[in-house]
C-alpha cells in the first residue's frame, strides 16, 4: 500500500529520531549517575575516612532497607499511585518474622518464605482496597500503614522479639557469602533484587501495563486489559518487597522492632523519586530507584563522616529531592 | 496598500529541530471578513496559531495589525492587542460555575480581597445575555453539554472585545442546530472593523459562513480562493495536492450474511431505553443522532465500560454477558472512542506501546516476557500498511497529529484482530485528506469481512458510509434505514423525534 518514496522518507527519519530518543532517555540515567559521582568525589575529597572499602561497603549495607522498599514502591508510583503502609508494614513483617521463627520455631527458609507471603498479603489488602472498592491509594495505604504499626505492637505485646536463637537468621544479613571478603549477604540481595525488579519492569507484560495504567487509566481499560487485576498485582508486589525489607530489617538489627517503621516509607518514596520516577504516573526506572537510594544514602553516610548534625542531614537530603526533581523538570522542559 | 488590511502575515517562517513547520506564510485578513483557514492536520495551522498568541516567536517574517508591525510576547498580550483565540481543546475549569469561567483571572472584587460573588455573576449574565447565550452564570460548567461548553469558550473570547476572533474547529464537537448558533454568533460579531478567522474540516460550513478560503500545505502558503466562487472539490484537491476519488456509496451487504452482533431491549439506568439492532458480517452500521441521544452510551454498554439494566446481547448466536472492556476485548470487540486524548492513547508512550498494547498478553509474551522484536516488528508493519505518519514506532504518540494518532488507536484494534470494532466519530478533529484513508481504511476492514458500528454526527459521513444507518434520538433508537432509504432528511426525521411523538405514531 506504501508509495516508494513514503518508505525512503521514513527510512530518512527513522534514524536520527531513534538515535536521539535512546541518547534522551540515556541522558536521565547518566544525570541521575554523575550526580551521585559528584557527591561521591565532594565527600572522598573532603574526607580521608570515606573512600575506602569498609566505609563503601557500609553505604551499600545502610542502603538494603529503604533500597529494597523503594523497589516495590517503584512499581505502584509508576501506576500513578502511592504506598504509605511500607514502612510501619515491614515493621509488621518483622514481628511475623520473629513470632514465626523464634516464637513458632517455625525452620528457617519456611519462615522467611512466610514472612514474604504476609508482605504479599499486605499489599493484596491494598490493592483490593485500591482496585475493587475505588478507595484513593493515598487513603487506602494510609489506613494500611496505621492498622500495620497497631497490629505490630499487638502481636509483638509491644516488646522487641530477639533473634538470639537462631544465629543463621542475622547472618541472611550481615554474613558473607563470600569468602573472606566481608562483603554483607544483605547487598547482594538488594542486587538480585534490583535485577528481578528491572527484569519484571522492562521486559515483562506486567511492567507494560504498570506504565500503561500510569500513563492513561482509562484508555488502558478500554484497550481490553483488566486494570483493577493489574493494579491487585501491583501493590501485592511491592508487598512482596515490604516482606522482604521486613526480613532484612530484623536480620541486621537481630531484633524485630515493633514500633519503629514509620517514616520509612518517605525515605523509599524520596529514593524513587530522586531517582526520576514521576509521581504522576507512567514514568520511572529501576535503575533511577537504585541510583536515588544511593544518593540518600551516600547523603547520610557522608555527612555523617563529616560530623554534621543529623538534623541538618535532614535538611540538606529535603534540598536535595527538591533539586532532584527540580532538574528532571528543567531537562524535559528543555527537551520536550 | 498593507493598510487596508486588518491582519496581515508576510513571509512568516518557524523551524523547529529538524522540522520547518512554517515557510513564507502569507494570511491577509480583510476588514468585516470571515477568512476561512484550511489544510491538512500538520500543514502549520496551530503554528500559526500559537505565533499569533505570542507561543513562539516567528523566526522569519512578519505580522502586521491595520499595517502596523504586531509583536505578540503571550496569550494575555495577544488579548490585549485584540485577538481573542478560541482552541480547539477547551480551557475550561468543569469545577467552576459559567460565571467564574467567563471572567477567571480578573474576576470583580469586593473591598481589596474578597471575590465579588454577585457583581460577577451580574456581569456574566449581562454578557450572556448581550451575546444571546441561553447559559445561566451559576452553571456548573462540567454539567453542561459539550456544545455548551463550546458557547462558555466563546462567550469568553468575546468578552475581550477582541478585533480578531480566531476560532480552531469550533464546531467538531457540535450537531448542525448547534452550529447554527454558533453561525449566527460570528455573524453578530462581525463588523466593519473586526475580522474571523476560521478553521474548520467541515466543507459545508466554509460554504455558510467564509467570506474567502486560503488553503495552506506542508507549512506553505498555497492559494486563496473566494468562497462564493469556489466549489470544495476545488478546495480539497489544493489542500491535499491531488484529487480525491468522489464518494462511493457503500455496496449492499447481502442480507444472507450470518448476524455478528445482535443487540435486544439494551437499556441503562440512566439513558438507553430497549435498545435493538443486528450487525451482520461485513457490514457498516451507522448510527446517527443529535449530541446526547446515546449512541456513544450503546457503545460502551456493549463493551462493559459502562453497567446495563437489562437487555442481552449475543454473538454469533450466543448470549454473552459482558462486564468489562477486557471481557469484551476476549471477544474479540473493540471500541474506540470519541475521546482520543483520554480514552485512547497513551500520550506519553510511544507508537510501538501503543499498538502493542491490547495484544501484548495474547501475541508478544511468552512466559510473561514481552517479546519485544515481534511487537516492533508488527508495530512497523500496520505504521506502514495505514500509512501513520511518525518518523518511527519510537516516537511518542502525543507528538503525531491528531489523523496520526486515529491511526495509531485503529492499528491497536487491527493488531488485536477484531471481529467487531465500534468506532465512535473516527474522524473527528482530523483533516479531509486522513478522513479519505480512514474511510478507505473501514471499507477494507468491512470487505475483510470484519463488522463495524460507525457513530459520528457527520451525517454526510454516516450517508456515505453506512450500508444500513440505525438512528437514535433521547436513548431510543427511532428508526433503521437501509442505505437506500438513508437520506439527510429521513435520518434528521428520525433523529429529532421525541419519544413521545413516536408512540403516536
Amino acid at each position: 500500500m506504501t508509495t516508494p518514496t513514503a518508505t525512503e522518507e521514513e527510512q530518512r527519519k527513522d534514524a536520527p529520531t531513534g538515535v536521539r530518543q535512546t541518547l534522551r532517555a540515556g541522558l536521565q540515567q547518566f544525570l541521575a549517575f554523575a550526580s551521585l559521582l559528584v557527591i561521591f568525589v565532594f565527600f572522598s575529597v573532603l574526607s580521608p575516612n570515606f573512600f575506602n572499602y569498609g566505609n563503601i561497603t557500609n553505604i551499600l549495607f545502610s542502603t538494603v532497607v529503604i533500597g529494597t522498599l523503594a523497589l516495590g514502591t517503584t512499581f505502584v508510583i509508576i501506576t500513578g499511585g502511592i504506598d504509605l503502609s511500607i514502612g510501619t508494614g515491614m515493621a509488621l513483617c518483622a514481628v511475623m518474622s520473629g513470632v514465626l521463627i523464634v516464637n513458632a520455631g517455625v525452620p528457617l527458609p519456611l519462615g522467611v518464605l512466610g514472612v514474604l507471603l504476609f508482605g504479599g498479603l499486605i499489599g493484596l489488602v491494598n490493592g483490593l482496597n485500591v482496585a475493587v472498592l475505588g478507595l484513593p491509594p493515598f487513603i487506602a495505604t494510609l489506613a494500611m500503614m496505621l492498622v500495620a504499626q497497631g497490629l505490630a505492637l499487638v502481636v509483638s505485646n509491644s516488646t522487641p522479639i530477639y533473634f538470639d536463637q537462631t544465629p543463621g537468621y542475622i547472618e541472611i544479613s550481615i554474613g558473607s557469602i563470600i569468602p573472606g571478603a566481608n562483603f554483607p549477604n544483605a547487598v547482594i540481595i538488594l542486587a538480585v533484587a534490583a535485577v528481578i525488579a528491572g527484569v519484571l519492569l522492562n521486559k515483562t507484560v506486567l511492567g507494560r501495563y504498570t506504565y500503561s495504567i500510569g500513563s492513561n487509566e482509562d484508555a488502558t481499560a478500554l484497550s481490553g486489559i483488566d486494570v483493577r487485576r493489574w493494579k491487585i498485582v501491583i501493590y501485592t508486589l511491592a508487598g512482596l518487597f515490604t516482606g522482604l525489607a521486613g526480613v532484612m530489617i530484623s536480620a541486621r538489627l537481630g531484633s524485630a522492632q515493633p514500633a519503629t517503621g514509620m517514616g520509612y516509607e518517605l525515605q523509599a518514596i524520596a529514593a524513587v523519586v530522586i531517582g526520576g520516577t514521576s509521581l504522576s504516573g507512567g514514568k520511572g526506572s529501576i535503575v533511577g530507584t537504585v541510583i536515588g537510594a544511593l544518593i540518600i544514602s551516600v547523603l547520610n553516610n557522608g555527612l555523617q563522616i563529616m560530623s554534621i548534625p543529623q538534623e541538618w542531614q535532614n535538611v540538606i537530603l529535603g534540598c536535595v529531592i527538591l533539586l532532584a526533581v527540580y532538574a528532571d523538570r528543567a531537562r524535559k522542559s528543555t527537551t520536550a | 496598500m498593507t493598510g487596508t488590511l486588518l491582519l496581515e502575515a508576510r513571509g512568516v517562517g518557524k523551524s523547529f529541530p529538524g522540522v520547518r513547520a512554517l515557510q513564507d506564510m502569507h494570511i491577509e485578513l480583510r476588514h468585516g471578513e470571515v477568512l476561512a483557514l484550511v489544510g491538512e492536520n500538520g500543514a502549520g495551522k496551530s503554528t500559526l496559531m500559537k505565533l499569533l498568541s505570542g507561543i513562539y516567536t516567528p523566526d522569519e517574517g512578519e505580522f502586521f495589525l491595520e499595517g502596523e508591525p504586531l509583536r505578540v510576547s503571550g496569550p494575555r498580550d495577544a488579548l490585549e492587542q485584540g485577538i481573542s483565540i478560541i482552541h480547539q481543546e477547551f480551557n475550561l475549569m468543569p469545577d467552576l460555575t459559567v460565571a467564574q469561567n467567563l471572567f477567571i483571572g480578573r474576576e470583580p472584587r469586593a473591598g481589596r480581597v474578597f471575590l465579588g460573588e454577585r457583581a460577577l455573576e451580574a456581569r456574566a449574565a449581562e454578557l450572556l445575555e448581550r451575546l444571546h447565550l441561553p447559559l445561566k452564570p451559576r452553571q456548573r460548567v462540567g454539567d453542561l453539554t459539550v456544545a455548551k461548553q463550546q458557547m462558555v469558550e466563546i462567550a469568553k473570547a468575546l468578552s475581550y472585545e477582541p478585533r480578531i476572533l480566531i476560532m480552531d474547529e469550533p464546531t467538531a464537537a457540535l450537531n448542525d442546530a448547534e452550529v447554527q448558533v454558533l453561525h449566527d454568533l460570528i455573524r453578530r460579531f462581525r463588523r466593519p472593523d473586526t475580522g474571523v478567522i476560521y478553521i474548520s474540516h467541515r466543507m459545508d460550513e466554509l460554504k455558510a459562513i467564509t467570506d474567502r478560503i486560503t488553503v495552506i500545505r506542508d507549512g506553505r502558503y498555497i492559494d486563496t480562493l473566494d468562497t462564493a466562487t469556489t466549489s470544495m472539490r476545488e478546495v480539497i484537491s489544493r489542500m491535499v495536492g491531488r484529487e480525491i476519488a468522489g464518494g462511493l456509496g457503500p455496496e449492499g451487504v447481502r442480507a444472507d450474511r450470518p448476524v455478528v452482533l445482535s443487540v435486544r431491549d439494551l437499556s441503562t439506568k440512566e439513558l438507553l431505553k430497549d435498545v435493538s439492532f443486528e450487525l451482520r458480517e461485513g457490514e457498516i452500521l451507522g448510527f446517527a443522532g443529535l449530541m446526547g441521544a446515546g449512541r456513544t452510551e450503546v457503545a460502551r454498554a456493549i463493551v462493559g465500560a459502562d453497567p446495563v439494566e437489562s437487555g442481552t446481547i449475543e454473538l454469533r448466536g450466543e448470549p454473552v454477558h459482558i462486564t468489562s472492556p477486557a471481557e469484551a476485548a476476549r471477544h474479540r470487540i473493540g471500541y474506540l472512542s470519541e475521546d482520543r486524548k483520554h480514552l485512547g492513547l497513551l500520550l506519553e508512550q510511544d507508537v510501538n506501546a501503543n499498538i502493542g498494547l491490547s495484544s501484548i498478553r495474547e501475541r508478544f509474551q511468552q512466559w510473561g516476557f514481552v517479546r519485544d522484536r515481534a511487537m516492533r516488528a508488527r508495530s512497523r508493519e500496520v505504521v506502514e500498511s495505514l500509512r501513520i505518519r511518525t518518523p518511527s514506532v519510537d516516537q511518542t504518540a502525543k507528538f503525531l497529529s491528531g489523523g496520526n494518532q486515529q491511526k495509531v488507536v485503529i492499528a491497536k484494534w487491527l493488531v488485536k484482530d477484531c471481529d467487531v470494532l465500534i468506532f465512535d466519530e473516527p474522524t473527528r478533529g482530523i483533516d479531509v485528506g486522513a478522513k479519505e484513508e480512514i474511510y478507505r481504511l473501514l471499507n477494507d476492514l468491512a470487505a475483510q469481512g470484519k463488522s463495524i458500528i460507525m457513530i459520528s454526527s457527520e451525517l454526510p459521513e454516516v450517508l456515505r458510509m453506512s450500508h444500513r444507518v440505525v438512528v437514535m434520538s433521547e436513548g431510543r433508537v427511532t428508526g433503521q434505514l437501509d442505505a437506500a432509504e438513508a437520506t439527510q432528511e429521513s435520518v434528521m426525521h428520525l433523529a429529532t423525534l421525541r419519544p413521545e411523538t413516536e408512540a403516536v405514531q
